[in-house]
């Protein structure tokens, strides 16, 4: 690479591009931790900040965790069923902590009726099992490069 | 019976001589051009364990020293690598044990009917997160989880509603269930008793293995040390009083679905059931209650490889308790297992694919000669089985059985060059993770190292780019792709309704029960706990009147302490 455009590069960019952080979290209490796991440490090898909560953790932990963090995306890893039910007050909560502008995206055993419902609800996106890592790459990059692109211009 | 002793070398030297003189022509005169004209799909064709697969396997991929007592035997013979018994599926094909649960117990006790009335020969109950973690309905922890994904298990009175008009001397009934296992099988033995069936008739399994839960499946509860201490209660109280009852079920099932390779899954497994011995005979003599022991395997997708492993699971096995642990009953030595075909196979993208590679996985099961078996259901990439999925899967089961003539000889494979060789290479693999896990100092030092936890993970990312890579296919997801509406007749639950009813039902009891007789038999199970006896008895005395789950186990909690996983990914 030619090292001169390099540092030209570097002029016109902003010096500092925060790193995107991601809060990949266990909510509920299925023990299937396999995606989350694999999911997590591929945001990592993009080039991501992830923190993994680990198993079992109710909305509340998740949103603290979020906050306390100080995280872009929360992705929610569920494969016990249980989304409709506690999926609404993860969104409930981040709302009520004023974390309106973390987006939350959620992967795991989702029925296709559930989809439409958790997006009208807030959720970003749905990831069933067969999405291909690099997509969900992709989303968390675009969605967050917006976002920043949005408050820089604005 | 030993005929372990006597040698049967199957090939002589001077035979593999001709063979490899004939073979080295052959790539010489025939391969070369062969392949010149039509190249070969991979230059390395690999199973799903990474285990390199040959083009053509023969008797000098078995060599010289391959002695026909010593890997194979007779079937009902030690080592038992062509099955437990002399006839297998000639006299009784294997029990279609289809696990089931969802809803209230009222709703699971009508689909257990449903199942029996087409035909399955064996109960298997699925409970629902809150029970599996010895929760009851009204722990906040269970709100939005009571009834999804099995049935909710409160009291003694949810599980005499399950069996309702259910003879329970005439089915056996498997139960997926781990640290509340104690409490689970002391609610069916009342309520049997309640039934006028004594609990020397009852017949059926907990699964009650809590090691595999700090590895995979992650429904721990206690440390692991409590844990095992549980697990070996179960089995102690039904070697002396529940004689047609396994008390547990080694699983590498789900190790396999949290990502283990097929001698990963082998090898853990067998690791698991290494140290609950290793823990049993300071308690029992190993002739009583090694017989009383099962297991329970993945059936995958990689055909060959997955009866290579069922084949090196029992030989392995056979010869742990024979020569590590001095067994001296051939059933000390018998490895029985259950197998599930597998959940991860199952596609969320053309579902209707999944009823082929679900039968594929059974035909895998069965040649590989399991003793039960639950096939899968095409929809459970999206939700629990609806009717009609559960039906076609238990139909795979019995089309198998009875109309392609597989089960109608003992182990067809045996002989085969290539599943003979992939046999003894599983089993070269998995001894080396074993020996490993024994140099950690068994199991528990090697969970709490952290070591197959990390083994898993590293093997599940690794999995996954391979499939992102293209390199291994799997149809509909990386290959063969449709735009397609992602929807297809699922099983709906109204599951506030659900949990509501529990709830009430669970008030109800604890309203009507006699408050004073349950503070009694707590207080008698903390005091046996404390004192470090058998917990059994004292939890079905609990049981019998009526006592919650949650309470039980919050008593052993108390006593015992609870497990924290230190996330790693």
């Amino acid at each position: 690479m030619d090292r001169s455009s390099d540092i030209l590069e570097q002029r016109v960019l902003p010096p500092i591009k925060r790193r995107i952080k991601v809060l990949v979290a266990k909510l509920g209490l299925d023990g299937h931790d396999r995606g989350a796991k694999v999911v997590a440490r591929a945001l990592r090898d993009a080039g991501m900040e992830v923190v993994y909560t680990g198993i079992r953790q109710t909305p509340e932990q998740v949103v603290n965790a979020a906050l306390q963090e100080d995280v872009d995306v929360v992705g929610i890893s569920i494969l016990s069923g249980a989304h409709m039910a506690l999926v609404p007050r993860v969104l409930e909560l981040l709302r009520e902590k004023g974390l309106d502008d973390v987006a939350v995206v959620v992967g795991g055993i989702i029925p296709g009726d559930d989809i439409p419902k958790l997006k009208a609800m807030g959720v970003k996106e749905v990831f069933i099992p067969g999405t291909p890592l690099n997509a969900i790459v992709d989303f968390i990059r675009r969605n967050v490069a917006a976002k920043r692109g949005d408050q820089s211009e604005g | 019976m030993n005929r372990g002793c006597v040698k049967l070398p199957l090939f002589n030297e001077e035979q593999l001589k001709k063979i490899e003189e004939r073979e080295s022509k052959w790539i010489d005169d025939v391969l070369k051009k062969s392949i010149q004209r039509i190249p070969e799909r991979k230059k390395i064709f690999k199973t799903l364990s990474g285990i390199e697969v040959k083009r053509v396997y023969t008797p000098v991929d078995l060599g010289a020293e391959y002695d026909y007592f010593e890997k194979l035997g007779l079937p009902g013979e030690y080592p038992f690598t062509r099955g437990l018994h002399p006839t297998m599926y000639r006299a009784r094909v294997w029990t279609m044990r289809m696990f089931s649960g969802y809803g209230t117990p009222e709703e699971t006790n009508q689909r257990l009917k449903y199942l029996l009335a087409l035909g399955e020969t064996g109960l298997s109950l699925a409970f629902d997160y809150p029970t599996l973690l010895g929760l009851d309905s009204d722990d906040p922890l269970a709100h939005g989880e009571v009834g999804v994904c099995g049935v909710a298990v409160d009291t003694l009175k949810d599980m005499e509603i399950i069996f309702n008009e259910i003879p329970m001397d005439q089915v056996t009934t498997n139960m997926t269930i781990n640290p509340p296992a104690p409490v689970l099988l002391a609610m069916y033995i009342v309520a049997a008793e309640k039934q006028g069936v004594p609990m020397t008739k009852i017949g059926g399994t907990t699964q009650n293995d809590n090691l595999k839960e700090f590895i995979a499946q992650k429904s721990f509860v206690f440390p692991p040390e409590p844990a095992v201490k549980l697990t070996l209660d179960v089995i102690e109280f039904s070697v002396k009083n529940v004689p047609k009852w396994n008390p547990i079920s080694i699983s590498g099932y789900h190790i396999r679905e949290a990502g283990a390779t097929a001698v990963e899954e082998l090898a853990l497994t067998l690791a698991d059931g290494i140290e609950y011995v290793r823990n049993g005979i300071k308690r029992m003599p190993v002739d009583e209650f090694a017989p009383r022991l099962s297991f329970f395997f993945d059936a995958h997708i990689n055909f060959f490889e997955e009866i290579a492993k069922f084949r090196a699971a029992r030989r392995m096995w056979a010869k742990i308790m024979k020569e590590w642990f001095g067994a001296k009953k051939p059933r000390s030595m018998w490895m029985r297992f259950h197998t599930q075909t597998a959940g991860v196979s199952l596609t969320a993208q053309q579902p209707e694919n999944n009823i082929i590679r679900t039968a594929i996985e059974a035909l895998a099961a069965v040649l590989g000669g399991t003793q039960s078996l639950h096939t899968n259901a095409y929809d459970e990439a999206w939700a629990l089985p609806s009717e009609k999925a559960a039906k076609i899967a238990l139909r795979t089961q019995q089309i198998i059985a009875y109309e392609t003539g597989i089960a109608d000889t003992v182990d067809p494979l045996a002989g085969s060059y290539f599943v003979e060789w992939l046999t003894d290479r599983v089993e070269e693999e998995a001894w080396k993770i074993i020996y490993r896990i024994e140099e950690m100092g068994g199991m528990i030092e090697a969970i709490k190292k952290g070591y197959p936890q990390r083994l898993i993970a590293e093997s599940a990312y690794r999995q996954q780019k391979e499939i992102e890579r293209g390199e291994r296919v799997i149809v509909g997801v990386n290959m063969f792709i449709e735009e397609e509406k992602l929807e297809i007749p699922i099983l709906k639950i109204n599951q506030p309704e659900v949990e509501r009813r529990q709830i009430e039902r669970l008030r109800r009891v604890k309203a009507e029960r006699d408050p004073v007789k349950v503070k009694t038999a707590l207080s008698n199970l903390k005091r046996a706990a404390v004192r470090n006896e058998n917990v059994m008895p004292y939890i079905i005395e609990a049981v019998r009147v009526y006592a919650t789950l949650g309470e039980i186990m919050g008593v052993l909690k108390e006593v015992y302490g609870e497990w924290i996983e230190v996330p790693i990914f």
